[in-house]
Protein backbone atom coordinates (compact mmCIF):
# COMPACT_ATOMS: atom_id res chain seq x y z
CA UNK A 1 0.00 0.00 0.00
CA UNK A 2 1.75 3.36 -1.11
CA UNK A 3 1.76 5.41 1.88
CA UNK A 4 1.10 9.70 1.54
CA UNK A 5 2.30 12.03 3.74
CA UNK A 6 -0.67 14.30 5.65
CA UNK A 7 -0.19 16.75 3.98
CA UNK A 8 -0.47 15.22 0.84
CA UNK A 9 -3.52 13.31 1.79
CA UNK A 10 -5.60 16.54 3.24
CA UNK A 11 -4.32 18.26 0.26
CA UNK A 12 -6.38 15.85 -2.15
CA UNK A 13 -9.49 15.50 0.45
CA UNK A 14 -9.41 19.50 -0.44
CA UNK A 15 -9.38 19.55 -4.09
CA UNK A 16 -11.47 16.71 -3.87
CA UNK A 17 -14.27 17.79 -2.28
CA UNK A 18 -13.98 21.39 -3.66
CA UNK A 19 -13.98 20.35 -7.13
CA UNK A 20 -16.96 18.09 -6.63
CA UNK A 21 -18.88 21.36 -6.72
CA UNK A 22 -16.70 24.72 -8.30
CA UNK A 23 -19.48 26.79 -7.40
CA UNK A 24 -19.37 25.99 -3.80
CA UNK A 25 -17.36 27.88 -0.95
CA UNK A 26 -15.95 25.59 1.96
CA UNK A 27 -14.05 27.03 5.03
CA UNK A 28 -11.04 24.89 6.08
CA UNK A 29 -12.43 24.15 9.52
CA UNK A 30 -15.77 22.70 6.90
CA UNK A 31 -13.66 20.28 5.08
CA UNK A 32 -11.52 19.57 8.18
CA UNK A 33 -14.26 18.55 10.22
CA UNK A 34 -15.61 16.30 7.36
CA UNK A 35 -12.63 14.47 6.93
CA UNK A 36 -12.11 14.60 10.56
CA UNK A 37 -8.45 16.20 10.36
CA UNK A 38 -6.40 18.93 11.95
CA UNK A 39 -8.06 22.33 10.79
CA UNK A 40 -4.74 24.45 10.99
CA UNK A 41 -2.84 21.64 9.57
CA UNK A 42 -5.13 22.27 6.14
CA UNK A 43 -5.52 25.36 6.35
CA UNK A 44 -1.46 25.33 5.71
CA UNK A 45 -2.23 22.71 3.19
CA UNK A 46 -5.07 25.00 1.43
CA UNK A 47 -2.73 27.95 1.12
CA UNK A 48 -0.14 25.65 -0.90
CA UNK A 49 -2.69 24.58 -2.97
CA UNK A 50 -3.35 28.99 -3.44
CA UNK A 51 -0.13 29.90 -4.39
CA UNK A 52 -0.23 26.58 -6.80
CA UNK A 53 -3.29 27.78 -8.77
CA UNK A 54 -5.88 24.81 -7.83
CA UNK A 55 -8.20 26.74 -5.07
CA UNK A 56 -8.78 30.59 -4.52
CA UNK A 57 -10.17 31.80 -1.25
CA UNK A 58 -12.82 33.82 -1.14
CA UNK A 59 -13.39 36.33 1.49
CA UNK A 60 -16.49 38.29 3.00
CA UNK A 61 -19.46 36.44 4.83
CA UNK A 62 -20.42 32.96 3.26
CA UNK A 63 -16.36 33.04 2.02
CA UNK A 64 -13.99 30.20 2.33
CA UNK A 65 -12.08 28.28 -0.56
CA UNK A 66 -13.14 26.89 -4.01
CA UNK A 67 -11.66 24.73 -6.70
CA UNK A 68 -10.19 27.28 -9.65
CA UNK A 69 -8.21 24.81 -11.62
CA UNK A 70 -8.74 22.59 -14.50
CA UNK A 71 -10.18 19.18 -14.01
CA UNK A 72 -9.79 17.64 -16.60
CA UNK A 73 -5.78 18.77 -17.01
CA UNK A 74 -4.77 18.39 -13.79
CA UNK A 75 -3.88 14.75 -12.25
CA UNK A 76 -3.59 13.01 -8.76
CA UNK A 77 0.79 13.49 -9.39
CA UNK A 78 0.09 17.76 -9.60
CA UNK A 79 -1.83 17.22 -6.31
CA UNK A 80 0.42 14.59 -4.55
CA UNK A 81 3.82 16.62 -6.33
CA UNK A 82 3.34 19.93 -4.23
CA UNK A 83 3.89 18.19 -0.88
CA UNK A 84 6.12 15.01 -1.82
CA UNK A 85 8.18 13.65 -4.18
CA UNK A 86 6.97 10.65 -6.05
CA UNK A 87 9.04 8.07 -8.56
CA UNK A 88 12.47 9.18 -7.96
CA UNK A 89 13.99 6.15 -7.77
CA UNK A 90 15.08 3.55 -4.70
CA UNK A 91 15.27 4.33 -1.33
CA UNK A 92 18.33 5.54 -0.12
CA UNK A 93 18.54 3.39 2.22
CA UNK A 94 19.23 0.18 -0.32
CA UNK A 95 22.65 -0.19 -0.48
CA UNK A 96 23.25 -0.02 -4.07
CA UNK A 97 26.41 -1.47 -4.52
CA UNK A 98 25.81 -4.73 -3.51
CA UNK A 99 24.03 -7.69 -5.56
CA UNK A 100 20.93 -7.54 -3.28
CA UNK A 101 21.05 -4.06 -2.74
CA UNK A 102 21.01 -3.82 -7.05
CA UNK A 103 18.27 -6.24 -7.31
CA UNK A 104 15.77 -4.67 -4.84
CA UNK A 105 16.44 -1.77 -6.79
CA UNK A 106 15.01 -2.99 -9.30
CA UNK A 107 12.31 -4.18 -7.70
CA UNK A 108 11.44 -0.53 -5.98
CA UNK A 109 11.68 0.95 -9.28
CA UNK A 110 9.07 -0.85 -10.97
CA UNK A 111 6.94 -0.41 -7.75
CA UNK A 112 7.60 3.47 -7.86
CA UNK A 113 7.29 3.69 -11.95
CA UNK A 114 3.85 1.85 -12.09
CA UNK A 115 3.13 4.78 -8.75
CA UNK A 116 3.85 7.64 -11.16
CA UNK A 117 2.22 6.14 -14.40
CA UNK A 118 -1.15 5.89 -12.27
CA UNK A 119 -1.29 9.27 -10.64
CA UNK A 120 -0.34 10.72 -13.68
CA UNK A 121 -2.79 9.09 -15.75
CA UNK A 122 -5.99 9.72 -13.49
CA UNK A 123 -7.15 13.51 -13.45
CA UNK A 124 -9.21 14.98 -11.06
CA UNK A 125 -12.44 14.70 -13.29
CA UNK A 126 -12.06 10.77 -13.80
CA UNK A 127 -11.53 11.21 -9.74
CA UNK A 128 -15.22 13.09 -9.57
CA UNK A 129 -16.58 10.17 -11.51
CA UNK A 130 -15.36 7.37 -9.21
CA UNK A 131 -16.79 9.52 -6.23
CA UNK A 132 -19.93 9.86 -7.94
CA UNK A 133 -19.72 5.95 -8.62
CA UNK A 134 -18.65 4.76 -5.57
CA UNK A 135 -19.69 7.28 -3.09
CA UNK A 136 -19.10 5.57 0.47
CA UNK A 137 -21.92 5.49 2.99
CA UNK A 138 -19.82 7.72 5.27
CA UNK A 139 -16.84 9.42 5.42
CA UNK A 140 -13.58 7.77 6.51
CA UNK A 141 -10.18 9.07 7.17
CA UNK A 142 -8.58 6.75 5.68
CA UNK A 143 -10.21 7.31 2.00
CA UNK A 144 -8.02 6.05 -1.29
CA UNK A 145 -4.75 6.26 0.71
CA UNK A 146 -2.98 5.70 3.92
CA UNK A 147 -1.52 8.63 5.76
CA UNK A 148 1.81 8.46 8.02
CA UNK B 1 -26.42 4.16 -32.35
CA UNK B 2 -26.03 0.56 -33.79
CA UNK B 3 -22.39 0.61 -35.53
CA UNK B 4 -23.32 -2.47 -37.10
CA UNK B 5 -25.71 -1.26 -38.66
CA UNK B 6 -23.69 0.73 -41.26
CA UNK B 7 -26.54 2.78 -42.68
CA UNK B 8 -25.54 6.77 -43.34
CA UNK B 9 -27.13 8.68 -41.45
CA UNK B 10 -27.79 5.81 -39.24
CA UNK B 11 -25.54 6.59 -36.72
CA UNK B 12 -25.10 10.55 -36.60
CA UNK B 13 -23.98 11.62 -33.51
CA UNK B 14 -23.20 15.97 -33.12
CA UNK B 15 -20.54 17.31 -30.90
CA UNK B 16 -20.66 21.11 -30.87
CA UNK B 17 -20.36 21.45 -34.52
CA UNK B 18 -19.50 18.35 -36.00
CA UNK B 19 -21.87 15.74 -37.04
CA UNK B 20 -20.14 12.24 -36.83
CA UNK B 21 -20.78 9.37 -38.13
CA UNK B 22 -19.68 5.59 -36.45
CA UNK B 23 -19.61 2.97 -38.89
CA UNK B 24 -17.51 -0.27 -39.59
CA UNK B 25 -14.74 0.25 -41.22
CA UNK B 26 -14.57 -0.92 -44.93
CA UNK B 27 -11.56 -1.68 -46.91
CA UNK B 28 -11.41 2.07 -48.55
CA UNK B 29 -11.18 3.66 -45.13
CA UNK B 30 -7.72 1.83 -44.91
CA UNK B 31 -4.99 4.49 -46.16
CA UNK B 32 -7.26 7.37 -44.22
CA UNK B 33 -6.32 4.76 -41.62
CA UNK B 34 -2.96 4.46 -42.06
CA UNK B 35 -2.83 8.21 -42.19
CA UNK B 36 -3.87 9.02 -39.26
CA UNK B 37 -1.86 6.43 -37.10
CA UNK B 38 1.18 8.05 -39.17
CA UNK B 39 0.14 11.40 -37.58
CA UNK B 40 -0.82 9.92 -34.30
CA UNK B 41 2.20 7.98 -33.73
CA UNK B 42 4.17 8.93 -36.15
CA UNK B 43 5.30 5.42 -37.31
CA UNK B 44 3.55 4.21 -41.09
CA UNK B 45 2.34 0.54 -41.03
CA UNK B 46 0.34 0.10 -43.64
CA UNK B 47 1.05 -3.76 -43.80
CA UNK B 48 0.08 -3.75 -40.08
CA UNK B 49 -3.32 -2.16 -40.82
CA UNK B 50 -4.01 -4.37 -43.95
CA UNK B 51 -3.21 -7.13 -41.71
CA UNK B 52 -5.83 -5.97 -39.27
CA UNK B 53 -8.55 -5.24 -41.25
CA UNK B 54 -8.21 -8.62 -42.74
CA UNK B 55 -8.69 -10.33 -39.34
CA UNK B 56 -11.28 -7.50 -37.89
CA UNK B 57 -13.03 -5.51 -40.68
CA UNK B 58 -15.40 -8.31 -41.63
CA UNK B 59 -16.41 -9.80 -38.41
CA UNK B 60 -19.11 -8.44 -36.76
CA UNK B 61 -19.82 -11.06 -33.97
CA UNK B 62 -16.75 -10.85 -32.20
CA UNK B 63 -14.29 -8.66 -34.10
CA UNK B 64 -14.98 -5.06 -34.78
CA UNK B 65 -12.95 -2.16 -36.34
CA UNK B 66 -15.19 0.90 -36.20
CA UNK B 67 -14.42 4.35 -37.67
CA UNK B 68 -15.77 7.94 -36.38
CA UNK B 69 -15.96 10.49 -39.86
CA UNK B 70 -17.34 13.63 -40.58
CA UNK B 71 -18.32 13.48 -44.52
CA UNK B 72 -15.91 11.92 -45.98
CA UNK B 73 -12.78 12.91 -43.44
CA UNK B 74 -11.94 10.73 -41.03
CA UNK B 75 -11.85 11.47 -37.54
CA UNK B 76 -10.64 8.49 -35.78
CA UNK B 77 -10.86 4.76 -35.33
CA UNK B 78 -11.37 1.95 -32.51
CA UNK B 79 -11.03 -1.95 -33.23
CA UNK B 80 -10.85 -4.60 -30.36
CA UNK B 81 -12.06 -8.20 -29.96
CA UNK B 82 -13.77 -10.48 -27.40
CA UNK B 83 -11.34 -13.10 -25.95
CA UNK B 84 -12.00 -16.02 -24.39
CA UNK B 85 -9.96 -17.95 -21.56
CA UNK B 86 -6.93 -16.44 -22.45
CA UNK B 87 -4.65 -16.66 -19.56
CA UNK B 88 -7.58 -18.15 -17.60
CA UNK B 89 -9.83 -15.48 -18.19
CA UNK B 90 -13.64 -15.23 -18.90
CA UNK B 91 -14.28 -14.14 -22.16
CA UNK B 92 -14.21 -10.07 -22.06
CA UNK B 93 -13.62 -7.61 -24.77
CA UNK B 94 -10.26 -6.13 -25.39
CA UNK B 95 -9.34 -2.74 -26.74
CA UNK B 96 -6.35 -2.82 -28.98
CA UNK B 97 -6.24 0.79 -29.63
CA UNK B 98 -8.22 4.12 -29.94
CA UNK B 99 -6.78 6.59 -32.26
CA UNK B 100 -8.51 10.37 -33.19
CA UNK B 101 -7.53 13.32 -34.84
CA UNK B 102 -4.90 14.81 -32.59
CA UNK B 103 -6.53 18.48 -32.96
CA UNK B 104 -10.08 17.23 -32.03
CA UNK B 105 -8.80 15.20 -29.14
CA UNK B 106 -10.59 15.74 -25.60
CA UNK B 107 -13.71 16.68 -28.11
CA UNK B 108 -15.44 13.64 -27.01
CA UNK B 109 -14.87 11.12 -30.07
CA UNK B 110 -12.65 8.94 -28.38
CA UNK B 111 -15.65 8.27 -26.39
CA UNK B 112 -18.59 7.86 -28.63
CA UNK B 113 -16.17 5.19 -30.40
CA UNK B 114 -15.09 3.96 -27.18
CA UNK B 115 -18.85 3.36 -25.83
CA UNK B 116 -19.64 1.52 -29.45
CA UNK B 117 -17.59 -0.57 -29.21
CA UNK B 118 -18.64 -1.64 -25.82
CA UNK B 119 -21.90 -1.82 -26.79
CA UNK B 120 -20.95 -3.91 -29.45
CA UNK B 121 -19.24 -6.27 -26.90
CA UNK B 122 -22.13 -6.19 -24.84
CA UNK B 123 -24.11 -7.30 -27.77
CA UNK B 124 -21.53 -10.21 -28.53
CA UNK B 125 -22.39 -11.70 -24.53
CA UNK B 126 -19.73 -10.10 -22.55
CA UNK B 127 -19.88 -7.73 -19.69
CA UNK B 128 -15.93 -6.94 -19.11
CA UNK B 129 -14.05 -4.71 -21.30
CA UNK B 130 -9.97 -4.31 -21.04
CA UNK B 131 -6.81 -3.23 -22.98
CA UNK B 132 -3.22 -2.64 -22.55
CA UNK B 133 -1.31 0.32 -22.43
CA UNK B 134 2.34 1.74 -22.51
CA UNK B 135 3.61 3.12 -19.41
CA UNK B 136 4.55 6.22 -20.73
CA UNK B 137 1.45 6.88 -23.12
CA UNK B 138 -0.41 9.55 -20.41
CA UNK B 139 -3.05 11.00 -22.91
CA UNK B 140 -4.13 7.36 -23.89
CA UNK B 141 -4.16 5.86 -20.28
CA UNK B 142 -5.52 9.35 -18.80
CA UNK B 143 -8.90 8.43 -21.62
CA UNK B 144 -9.31 4.72 -20.46
CA UNK B 145 -9.21 5.86 -16.80
CA UNK B 146 -11.48 8.49 -17.94
CA UNK B 147 -14.08 6.06 -18.91
CA UNK B 148 -14.20 4.17 -16.20
CA UNK B 149 -10.77 1.41 -16.77
CA UNK B 150 -8.52 0.83 -13.49
CA UNK B 151 -6.08 -2.09 -12.87
CA UNK B 152 -7.37 -5.40 -14.05
CA UNK B 153 -6.25 -8.56 -11.67
CA UNK B 154 -3.28 -9.00 -14.50
CA UNK B 155 0.15 -8.09 -14.36
CA UNK B 156 2.23 -8.26 -18.17
CA UNK B 157 5.64 -9.81 -17.26
CA UNK B 158 8.69 -9.80 -19.83
CA UNK B 159 12.36 -10.47 -20.28
CA UNK B 160 14.34 -9.89 -22.67
CA UNK B 161 15.58 -13.76 -23.87
CA UNK B 162 19.36 -14.67 -22.83
CA UNK B 163 21.12 -16.64 -25.89
CA UNK B 164 20.46 -20.32 -26.06
CA UNK B 165 17.56 -19.53 -23.82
Amino acid sequence: MMSLQKATLFALYAVLELAEDTDRQLSASEIAERYNISTNHLAKVLRDLGRAGLVESVRGAGGGYRFCGNAKRTTLLDVVQLFEEVGTGPSNSIVQNTNAGAALSLVMDEIEEITHATLLSITIETMLKLMRKRRPEKPTSTGLFRAV
Amino acid sequence: MDAAQNAPGYNLVTIGEHKINIRPAVLEDLPNVVDLDDRTTGLRKPDYWDDLFTRYGNRKDSRFFLIAEEGSTLLGCIFGEVRSWEFNSVPCGWVGTVSVEPDLRMGGIGTILYKEICRCFRKAGVTKVRTMIPRDATDLMSFFRSQGMMAGPFIQLETDMEEGA
